[in-house]
């Protein structure tokens, strides 16, 4: 195997920068709107008896990407909570997809395979699937 | 107690343990867990699930700052991710299906092993060796010994060569920059370090931890990789791995978006903030104070367990 040139190191640097501004901006976006739900949240439940000394798990519709969105949508405080981690579980997400880009670009099958199972394991995750 | 002064306590704690976490690089994962069972009676599963959540936010975080540094290497990352969400996903599922008391009591084993781990880590001090046995490593194709019988030893000499032609496909190598310029290095040990990997993945699965320190022992130990490319390595890997898991623990309600917030808000300041003190603050008598705490709070975990209390 040849060492990568000096083209291929260029694309690298470029993609550490890509992906350090992704995940920065990922990170800060996600903290605003779960602080901004946090903040409809409080105003409308804080005064309420917390409940969390026994598990019933959450409601169906915090459970599912379709069901998270539909809720922040009609401005639920937990449901903007809930969409904004999404928004942060799917900044690492987006971190491979970054990285599958760039290592097609390098033509480097080997990592365009190992990128795409990382992916797909994700993406099965974030879908609802478990072992 | 109403919602508005629980988040409050949980967002102080949660800082306190973002601040200590980053300051020892212990991470703010493995106090928040025992701090929201043990002090709040929260049940473990919410605990778990945001403690997670926190996990993601300050490794996204931190790594946006490491990668720019240049000791991130992004290949070695991306392949050992393989194993860490695999793991994960076998993790998150056991967490599911596991007896709360029984996760409790593991979550006391592996709290006590990262206070034992950490409170005997040389960390920076240890650089300078790992260094030069960096630059004078070989490709790790270790001789056989002379006694053994020859099938085994050609059976042996034939997986190794197997082994580094996948460790050449794989440019498992890369380079750092050093005080004199960038100082390369290459990984050995690239099965050990992937099992390694795998046990990372799992364990920070079902408990909802960053599991930094496995990932770095996998790196740092068994690949031989330089110290300070296996921490921000390590760093890397920590939000994909538990984005796997998260995943997981979203569909099952884990994630109360109530606890999570507070948490991921207390948590990211907190980091952030420590981060920024780690190179005034003198960090040795810290950690070994952190690890006391750790320490007890791993019993207590474990006592808890396994009286069924939790």
């Amino acid at each position: 195997m040849s060492q990568p040139g000096p083209s291929s190191r260029g694309t690298r640097r470029k993609m550490e920068t890509i992906i350090g501004t992704l995940l920065r901006t990922g990170v800060i976006l996600a903290a605003t709107v779960v602080l901004a739900g946090a903040i409809v949240y409080l105003a409308r439940h804080g005064t309420e008896a917390p409940h969390y000394h026994a598990f019933h798990g959450e409601p169906s519709d915090l459970c599912s990407v379709a069901g998270i969105v539909t809720d922040a949508i009609e401005l639920s405080g937990r449901g903007i909570i809930q969409l904004g981690l999404l928004l942060l579980i799917a900044t690492p997400v987006m971190r491979v997809a970054v990285s599958l880009t760039a290592f097609l670009l390098e033509r480097d099958w080997t990592y365009v395979v190992a990128t795409l199972i990382v992916l797909s394991l994700l993406i099965y995750s974030l879908l609802g699937g478990s072992l | 107690m109403n919602i508005l002064e629980m988040t409050a306590l949980v967002w102080a704690a949660s800082a306190a343990a973002g601040f200590l976490g980053a300051l020892t690089g212990l991470g703010g994962g493995v106090v928040i867990v025992p701090f929201l069972t043990l002090v709040l009676g929260v049940d473990i599963r919410y605990a778990i699930g945001a403690s997670l959540i926190s996990v993601i936010a300050t490794s996204s975080g931190a790594a946006a700052a490491y990668v720019k540094e240049g000791f991130t290497n992004i290949r070695i990352g991306m392949f050992l991710e393989i194993a860490t969400t695999l793991g994960a996903l076998v993790g998150a599922s056991l967490a599911a299906v596991l007896p709360t008391h029984v996760v409790a009591v593991i979550f006391g084993v592996v709290l006590a092993m990262s206070a034992y781990l950490s409170s005997h880590a040389k960390g920076e001090s240890r650089v300078k060796s790992e260094e030069l046995r960096a630059e004078s490593q070989e490709p790790s194709v270790e001789s056989p010994e002379p006694s053994v019988g020859v099938s085994l030893t050609s059976r042996l000499s034939a997986l190794n060569s197997r082994l580094s032609a996948l460790n050449s496909r794989l440019r498992l190598e890369g380079s750092y920059p050093g005080p004199d310029g960038p100082i390369a290095y290459r990984a050995g040990g690239v099965l050990p370090g992937f099992g390694l990997m795998w046990i990372a993945g799992a364990l920070s699965g079902m408990l909802g931890i960053g599991s930094g320190a496995v990932k770095v022992l996998a790196m740092d130990q068994a690949m031989g990789l330089p110290f300070k490319v296996s921490t921000a390595t390590s760093n890397f890997m920590i939000g994909v791995t538990a984005a796997a898991s998260a995943g997981v623990y979203l569909n099952r309600g884990y994630i109360d978006p109530g606890l999570a917030m507070s948490v991921m808000l207390g948590v990211l300041p907190g980091a952030l903030l420590g981060t920024r003190f780690l190179a005034a603050a003198r960090t040795k008598v810290l950690r070994i104070v952190f690890s006391v705490v750790i320490l007890v709070l791993a019993v207590e975990m474990i006592y808890n367990g396994l009286t069924g209390r939790l």
